[in-house]
């Protein structure tokens, strides 16, 4: 929370007028059951009319006062919260996006987005209670009994003792129940797990006739939730009756006291009224001390969460910037692998070893491999998502790790597996990958990416909206635009990584070809699992377990290499392969 | 008039729910009033204890002593009271939630798959969880609020009016300014909440889709837009939450403000009235008392009518769940499946979605026993449908789909299922160790029977190779599998249960070709003499079917073995050819 409290500092002025304000309310309503006790003493007793009315019409100026600073205090206390999240929020989301591949996996994006909403709410709402009532409540208390000190001291002790016994109690009732109420939030969680679980396993669950011990198990975390909850329940149904005996009976000695005093002559019977008066204000503000403090521990435990993603680092910083590339002549290879290494963050095992290899400019690689054998992993060293750990690649003739982030990415296109869009029209999502694409630029772009004809057919073409995760397309169209989007830009180096998974195999070939037409300069990485596409590369990776099993064009690597040998005659028997 | 209808509906609903409880809830109803009672007493006895103290040589002490000990009995009485109708309310509270919530999971195993399928999951998710749980906020504190607060301010009024009626009327008379003005706020600071929720949800789906595919956005170096489109949508929440903020909370202090009001009412008549012996200091002092719980419950009440009238909208939004229709049950009569020999005939099968939109029209198809069926197609043809249909998980609008010559809908859904061994694309796995994942289908299956069908699979390899072997938790979502291994899973998961005939749907899909090669052996040791239908995209895969179906636009277009379809020279060969299609 420390942390982010120097987001209040551009309301340092709300942040203190805004309680003081509610102090002087506070101040305010103290003085009322004084004003009372004379009109009781005075008034009632010597019968003094006008006098009652004086008073009574003090105790309504009282009241306009205290509302008109209560109001003013809301005001600065609402400013500072609001301006205080807005601030907390967009730096945050700032920070986030600056966090690399690596931090993103650890971390997990839905957590993330959790703490960006609902978790900085809950702050905001703190910050705002926390000035508007956290010094309001304590002040009160202690301003009753400093009151009742004034009318009289022997009286005043009976606030002295019976306070710090309703603080033990209200306070041993949270300390208990608090920890209490996060594991009911886990089952509550489970619950939810539960739920999840049987919507997106609906078929298999029912495929394996499962639904009856799925709802047995949904019932134990369903019981298992209630039961918390009722014992939660059973402990905070204490704080009502606990207060009231105490207050109340407090009361009892109060007026047991005032009576020994007004005997003695030390106190009137308006005092002991307005003793009487301060006892319940007490109580009042005691059950809001209490609800002020949940929240409050709420929006702490929310604060945590959101200090730890500042307290995450990006591990990867962007470099000083490459001097500025020139034309390169041919001779001077595109990218370069120098005996990388890569292990993923939190993995025992390397996922890439030793990793060495040259492409040209212009040249089509294609990298091919089993499950897990490190394929992804090797191209999204390229655009520098992840840093390798040993060895080094260079771009260009410069070491990737040189450029500015901006720089780099900009040379670079890439289709990742899963085919992702954005809300918004299909022209929108492609200018993604060039801000100031005209219509023509994009066509071509769709043209080679086998996308032109469904676009087209669409009635309104381009400007067609693409709902959010791009529901309303087939799994093969939405490929295609991702495809699309990457040549916008006309990189220098493309990158599918099985991007074309969805596309039957003579979309696939014609995808390929018109990429090739579409710019002869652009060095291009396909990664697949199907042979077809990628034998008419210029250099075939072959990537087993991390390790290179063999490089080389498609008919050495068949003469050579076992690996490839294997995956290729496992697609293309060997008497179709031949014919 | 709509929605107040609606809202009578659900509060039906509600109470047919909260009659189970009955005896609890007349408990409850008891123990508030005993405590209000109580509770309205009390000032009555601190008033008759302050009459007693008027000045010094005037205070009767036995008096007062007799008062103080009625009292500490009352305070007792009172908090007992109060403990055990909070308990109770518990209680009730959240065993009708959990009843809701039983209900509400059990519809979710018997809708039809149509209903999952075409429903968001995350809106079901946030009726079961989300909404019942501020359902249960909104009945709890509807049970302890709402009934003590009208208790009390009946109650009261009926202290105050037999003390004194003229004071009891001033009263009576400033209190509804407070409930006029909490209403009036509330009534300006709607559209300012509900401008704000909206920029909040604006908000929440801009950041749901930047930090949500972080990965591409910092691929397309698009962080600068997409961080000047966030804070343009953040600077318009600030103003609208400043608004929604600021206008709500006044609505505090002004109904503070009408306490005062009371306060000084009561403070005036009643000084007056004790000038002329209307009534006591004692009295006064209780009155006074009084005028602070009697508008208490005002304020209160009308935040617990907000609070009943979102629990409703919430409640309301469970029952839809509950009320929707299930899928059609088992005829008492049906049949029992058993061990089925692997006949199945679909006849003139008809089917779609959505009834605009034609999918499958009169589709026959005859499958011996034992045969292997291969389903092929572009994406969208319809293939997974029919896998769909198979197994029931829709019903066919037109013509019937028979296994072993009995109509499918005439037998149980479990006995059919029983007969099917299903592998799909999806790799859905539960959250459990990769044990329970194999033994889901057979849970008592030996830990022989597991490694055997692990080991069939494939799976046991990398499984071997877990830190934590077969015990291994599978995070939500399988998170810390790669989805091959999950595919294997899935394969091991129907190894082990050797049903009688086999349906994958792309099962191979996300498994490289070398491992798939392996699988297909263990497959075709599987499927020896079980009817089993292949969905596949790798045609390579399929070539061994006993007969291949190639599916376009709903319709089987052409049939017959991998030979006869590649001289046929139509779609299929095309399809077949593109795959060794050169650059």
């Amino acid at each position: 929370m420390g942390k982010l409290l120097h987001y209040l500092k551009a309301y340092t002025k709300e942040s203190i007028l805004g309680p003081l304000f509610k102090l002087l309310e506070a101040s305010f309503e103290l003085l009322i059951p004084i004003v009372m006790a004379h009109i009781i003493d005075e008034g009632i007793n010597n019968k003094d009319m006008p006098y009652i009315l004086k008073l009574g019409a003090v105790i309504i100026a009282l009241g306009v006062i205290g509302l008109v600073c209560s109001i003013t205090a809301q005001y600065f206390a609402a400013k500072a919260a609001v301006g205080f999240a807005t601030a907390l929020r967009y730096d945050l989301f700032c920070h986030i996006q600056s966090l690399s591949y690596s931090e993103m996996d650890t971390i997990g994006t839905s957590t993330l987005i959790t703490r960006m909403t609902s978790d900085i709410n809950q702050v905001q709402s703190g910050v705002n209670l926390v000035l508007r009532l956290f010094l309001r409540s304590p002040f009160i208390v202690f301003g009753a009994m400093v009151m009742a000190f004034t009318i009289d001291v022997k009286a005043a002790l009976v606030f002295v003792v019976t306070i710090p016994l309703l603080s033990v109690v209200v306070f041993g009732v949270m300390i208990i129940s608090i920890p209490l109420y996060r594991k009911v939030q886990n089952r509550l969680d489970k619950v939810l797990l539960h739920t999840r679980e049987n919507l997106s396993g609906a078929r298999v669950i029912r495929a394996f006739n499962k639904e009856e011990d799925e709802k047995k198990d949904f019932e134990a975390a369903n019981d298992a939730l209630v039961k918390g909850q009722i014992f939660v329940g059973k402990i905070s149904a204490l704080m009502n009756p606990l207060t009231y005996v105490i207050i109340n009976v407090a009361l009892a000695v109060l007026i047991w006291t005032g009576a020994w005093q007004v005997e003695d002559g030390v106190i009137s019977q308006g005092q002991v009224v307005a003793l009487v008066s301060y006892m319940s204000q007490i109580l009042v503000e005691l059950v809001k001390l209490a609800n002020l403090i949940i929240n409050i521990t709420k929006s702490l435990a929310c604060a945590k969460r959101i200090s730890a993603v500042f307290d995450t680092k990006p591990t990867l910083l962007p470099g000083s910037g490459a001097g500025q590339t020139q034309e390169l002549s041919d001779d001077v290879p595109e990218v370069v692998f120098e005996n990388v290494s890569f292990t993923y963050a939190n993995a025992s095992e390397p996922s890439l070893k030793g990793l060495s290899f040259t492409v040209k400019k212009g040249q089509t690689i294609g990298i091919i491999g089993g499950t897990g054998s490190g394929k992804t992993s090797l191209v999204n060293l390229i655009p520098r998502f992840y840093d390798a750990t040993g060895g080094r690649i260079l771009i260009g003739g410069h070491p990737v790790s040189q450029y500015t982030f901006e720089q780099l990415r900009k040379k670079i296109g890439i289709v990742p597996q899963k085919a992702v869009l954005f809300k918004g029209t299909i022209a929108e999502n492609l200018r993604w990958g060039k801000a100031d694409a005209t219509q023509k630029e994009m066509e071509a772009a769709l043209c080679a990416a086998q996308a032109l004809d469904f676009v087209r057919d669409k009635d309104k073409g381009l400007d067609t909206i693409i709902l959010q995760g791009g529901s309303n397309l087939s799994g093969g169209q939405r490929q295609r635009l991702t495809i699309a989007r990457a040549l916008v830009r006309r990189p220098e180096i493309l990158i599918l990584d099985d991007s074309a998974s969805a596309l039957d195999y003579a979309t696939d070939a014609n995808l390929r070809r018109a990429i090739k037409n579409l710019d002869k300069a652009m060095t291009v990485f396909i990664v697949s699992q199907r042979a077809a596409s990628i034998w008419h590369a210029d250099q075939i990776i072959v990537l087993d377990d991390g390790e290179v099993a063999g490089i080389g064009t498609h008919e050495e690597l068949l003469k050579t290499c076992s690996v490839y040998q294997e995956i290729y005659y496992s697609q293309f028997p060997k008497e179709v392969a031949h014919a | 008039m709509h929605k107040r209808f609606k809202h009578k509906q659900t509060i039906k609903k509600v109470l047919s729910f909260l009659k189970k409880y009955w005896a609890l809830e007349l408990l409850s109803l008891l123990f508030a009033a005993v405590s209000v009672i109580l509770t309205l007493y009390l000032p009555i006895l601190t008033g008759d204890a302050v009459d007693l103290i008027v000045a010094s040589g005037l205070v009767d002490f036995d008096g007062i002593m007799v008062i103080l000990i009625k009292m500490v009995i009352v305070i007792a009485a009172t908090a007992l009271m109060q403990w055990l109708m909070n308990t109770c309310n518990n209680r009730i509270t959240y065993s009708v939630v959990r009843d809701i919530r039983r209900q509400a999971f059990d519809k979710l195993t018997k809708l039809p798959l149509k209903y999952v399928d075409s429903h968001p999951h995350g809106d079901v998710i946030s009726r079961i969880v989300a909404d019942v749980d501020q359902f249960s906020d909104g009945l709890l504190m509807g049970f302890t609020q709402f009934f003590t607060g009208v208790m009390t301010i009946l109650g009261t009024l009926v202290f105050m009016v037999s003390i004194d009626f003229w004071i009891a009327l001033v009263v009576l008379l400033i209190t509804p300014v407070s409930l006029f003005v909490a209403a009036f706020i509330s009534k300006r600071t709607y559209s300012m909440f509900k401008l704000q929720s909206e920029t909040r949800g604006e908000l929440t789906a801009h950041i749901d889709e930047m930090i949500g595919q972080q990965k591409i956005v910092q691929a397309f170096g698009h962080e600068k837009e997409a961080a000047e489109k966030f804070q343009e949508i953040n600077r318009r929440l600030q103003s609208s939450s400043l608004k929604a903020t600021f206008f709500s909370s006044i609505t505090n202090p002004a109904t503070r403000f009408v306490n005062g009001l009371v306060y000084a009412g009561v403070g005036i008549t009643g000084a007056l009235s004790a000038i002329y012996g209307g009534i006591s200091v004692g009295q006064l002092s209780a009155f006074l008392n009084y005028a602070n719980q009697y508008t208490k419950p005002f304020n209160e009440i009308s935040g617990v009518v907000t609070e009943l009238q979102n629990a409703l909208t919430c409640a309301a939004r469970v029952f839809e769940l509950i009320e929707e229709e299930p899928q059609t049950p088992d005829a008492p009569d049906a049949a029992v499946l058993k061990d089925a020999r692997g006949k199945v005939t679909l006849d003139r099968v008809s089917f779609s979605y959505r009834p605009d939109v034609r999918l499958i029209e009169n589709l026959n198809l005859d499958v011996k026993p034992g045969q292997r069926i291969a389903i092929v197609g572009p994406t969208g043809c319809g293939k997974s449908t029919v896998i769909n249909l198979l197994m029931r998980f829709y019903d066919v609008d037109a013509g019937s789909i028979c296994v072993d010559g009995i109509d499918i809908r005439e037998m149980t859904r479990r006995s059919l299922r029983e007969n099917y061994g299903m592998v799909l694309q999806e790799t859905w796995l539960k959250n459990g160790t990769i044990r329970e994942n194999i033994l889901y289908g057979k849970p008592d299956a030996t830990e022989e029977e597991m490694l055997r069908a692990s080991k069939e699979s494939y799976a046991h390899s990398f499984i071997r190779r877990l830190p934590q072997g077969y015990d291994t938790v599978i995070t939500e979502d399988g998170g810390n599998l790669s989805q091959g291994q999950k595919q294997l899973l899935c394969i091991a998961r129907v190894m082990l249960c050797l049903p009688p005939m086999l349906i994958l749907d792309e099962a191979t899909s996300s498994i490289d070709t070398r491992t798939e090669i392996r699988i297909q052996k263990a497959f075709a040791k599987l499927m020896q003499g079980r009817t089993s239908f292949i969905v596949a995209h790798r045609l390579s895969t399929i070539k061994e079917a006993d007969r291949i179906l190639v599916m376009r636009d709903g319709k089987i277009i052409e049939q017959g073995t991998h030979e006869e379809l590649l001289a046929e020279n139509g779609f299929y060969a095309e399809l077949y050819n593109s795959q060794f299609a050169v650059m």
